[in-house]
């Protein structure tokens, strides 16, 4: 009896050692399948990054040369605007272009942030606005950046003809109206007598 | 004897609960864990792909000094044709 006892006990203990250790090997298994996953998954980021690196490496050096040169050029034409133009244009004809932007005046000359600038839109015409922001921006003709176009492109030339003053490109607002000519003209010249009457004739000479 | 049964009773119904719930614990984390580097490889592999624009780069900078070079250029001509203005406009 004792020795069935015992026996059964020592089932039991082996038993659940034996479980224990099944449910040991089957977490721990399913742990490293994960983590081999993980690695596996850290190794592709790690590729990606490393291309993202690859890639954006030069982009702080040409970025940086891209806007020395846009630099440059900003200077040169504002120099030269305001060379020719005086620094009042030169603000006036800015503001006219982008409202608002003169009081944060032109970079090459601080100074010009307390200009106050020439209405340029009273001394130029729309036309030649438009014609001074295209170099400036695409497309054409737009009134702000954020504004909607002064010309329709697809609209016919009544919108372009609007950009220029009206006595250039538009009718007068009443013309004369043509005479009325016949017998039942309101007006009527004074009819002479002498016409259709016969032909005075002059006494002949004779030699 | 009875020690050896309070034992076992032990072990199956504290040891073995208590080690199955810290590699259950265990298990569920590393899963979790998978999804996420793999989309994490995927944005990285995306934003990888987005930068490959980064070399047309090398012709915006050729085409700005040209660009620039020309506007020299004309910022020349027009300081020779148009005239200046006068000195105390431009102050």
């Amino acid at each position: 009896m004792i020795v069935f006892a015992v026996a059964a006990a020592a089932v039991v203990m082996i038993a659940a050692v034996v479980l224990i250790v099944l449910a040991l090997v089957f977490y721990l298994v399913s742990t490293v399948i994960a983590l081999r996953k993980i690695t596996a998954g850290l190794d592709d980021v790690i590729a990606g990054v490393s291309e993202i690196v690859e890639k954006s490496a030069p982009v702080n050096e040409v970025v940086a040369d891209i806007n020395a040169q846009l630099d440059t050029g900003v200077d040169l034409l504002e120099g030269l605007l305001v060379q020719k133009a005086g620094m009042r244009d030169a603000a006036g004809l800015v503001d006219g272009l982008y409202p608002g932007a003169a009081t944060a005046g032109l970079r090459a000359f601080p100074e010009s942030a307390g200009v106050v600038p020439t209405r340029i839109g009273e001394v130029y015409t729309r036309g030649a606005l438009t014609l001074a922001r295209l170099g400036r921006e695409a497309p054409i003709a737009a009134l702000s950046p954020a504004g909607a176009v002064l010309r329709n492109v697809e609209g016919g030339s009544l919108a372009a003809r609007q950009l220029y003053p009206d006595v250039r490109h538009t009718a007068p607002e009443k013309l004369p109206t043509s005479p009325v000519i016949g017998a039942d003209a309101p007006v009527r010249y004074e009819q002479r007598d002498d016409i259709g009457a016969p032909r005075k004739r002059r006494p002949s000479r004779r030699p | 004897m009875t020690l050896w049964w309070i034992g076992n009773a032990v072990l199956l119904l504290v040891v073995l609960p208590v080690v199955v719930y810290l590699l259950r614990g265990v298990l569920e984390a590393a899963t979790s864990i998978v999804p996420t580097v793999q989309g994490i490889a995927s944005m990285a592999a995306a934003g990888s792909k987005d930068l490959d624009a980064t070399a047309l780069l090398l012709t915006t900078r050729d085409q700005i000094e040209q660009t620039v070079a020309g506007l020299a250029d004309y910022g020349g001509s027009l300081d020779v044709v148009l005239d200046d203005a006068e000195q105390e406009d431009r102050q």
